[in-house]
């Protein structure tokens, strides 16, 4: 530990031979399967790290490597198992007209719920959204009414209103395009962002 | 004059909400906040700022999620700067430079890495990470068992 200390500045090790910590780097299967990249750049040497467990290492074990599962879940088992939960997004839809959720979605509100009480410290975003039926600033008000009544309903289940914000988008961002003064189910819906 | 109070109120409201970039979601054991020159215990619903300091003691693991969804825990023993966070929400563009000078540091990262894979870097006592996207961990120092 000392010895990091006295070291730290890459200038000093370099000039005093002394020894910096070892450091290792490893990529990781992502949760979508697919694995990402990192570029390492020590002073003008690059290492392109683009493979699941590619890993470089500094110190005595010096170079490129690949790491088991097993020694990733040694070296990084308590940052992983601490990780975030991943941001999550939900649809709920509505029936024509009001801020009434369908019966699917009732359903779906329920496995919402439980999702949220999984989550020591959720921060929910609300945003309700309309078809293309009915006058533009009508349309503003129930996006915002449908995003609010959600808001309500989570927060009479428990979840803190505070950790909630609701906004409405009218029929600006509609998921299915289409002619004004279509009816169109899919677009009547609101977007739940939780993290 | 009362506009202007009301004006600088709003300002100041504003530069609040602004300086905070991320918020601690997960912690265990000892985790401090080092802000300025203070030291603040962390617990989860806790904003952190660019600038932070974040200390995890022998017992210790913090996990964050920042405003762009990425995602970031230490493990035991580990000291990580915020050194730059910005991000517009609009069009994703952001920068979010941290260093880990020891410890372990797990990361998925987020919306700004898929806008431009030069978005965000992780320094260590010896070299750079450019982060390409998404998941990786960084080790410094030996460890802590």
């Amino acid at each position: 530990m000392r010895a990091v200390l006295v070291c730290a500045p890459v200038a000093l090790t370099v000039l005093f031979g002394c020894q910096s910590a070892p450091e290792l780097v490893v990529v990781l299967p992502g949760a979508d399967g697919r694995t990402g990249a990192v570029v390492v750049e020590r002073g003008a040497e690059r290492t392109l790290l683009d493979q699941p467990y590619a890993a470089s290492r500094t110190g005595p074990q010096a170079g490129p490597a690949r790491l088991t599962e097993q020694e990733v879940r040694q070296t990084f088992g308590d940052a992983l198992a601490t990780i975030p939960a991943r941001p999550a997004t939900f649809l709920l839809y509505f029936v024509t007209g009001t801020d009434e959720l369908t019966e699917e979605s009732k359903g779906e509100l329920r496995r919402m719920l439980e999702e949220l009480r999984r989550r020591p410290s959720p921060d929910i975003l609300v945003i309700g959204h309309t078809d293309r039926v009915g006058a533009d600033e009508q349309n503003d008000r129930l996006s915002l009414q449908r995003a609010e009544r959600v808001r309500a309903d989570l927060a009479s289940q428990g979840i803190p209103a505070d950790r909630i914000r609701a906004a409405g988008r009218g029929e600006r961002e509609p998921v299915v395009p289409t002619a004004d003064g279509v009816d169109e189910p899919r677009n009547r819906r609101v977007e739940i962002n939780v993290r | 004059m009362r506009w202007f109070i009301a004006i600088g109120a709003v300002l100041l409201a504003a530069a609040a909400q602004a300086s905070d970039v991320g918020e601690i979601k997960t912690v265990r054991g000892a985790v401090h906040i080092e802000r300025g020159g203070t030291l603040l215990a962390a617990s989860p619903g806790m904003n952190v700022r660019q600038s932070d300091v974040l200390v995890t003691g022998a017992d210790g693991a913090v996990g964050v999620t920042f405003l762009d969804n990425s995602l970031l825990s230490l493990g035991p023993g580990s000291r990580l700067g915020i050194d730059h966070y910005s991000f517009d929400s609009t069009t994703h563009a952001g920068r979010f430079d941290s260093s880990l000078s020891k410890g372990t540091l797990a990361v998925v990262s987020g919306k700004m890495v898929k806008q431009s894979p030069d978005a965000m870097r992780v320094r260590t006592p010896t070299g750079v990470m450019g982060v390409r996207g998404t998941e990786f961990a960084v080790q410094v120092g030996e460890s802590g068992r």
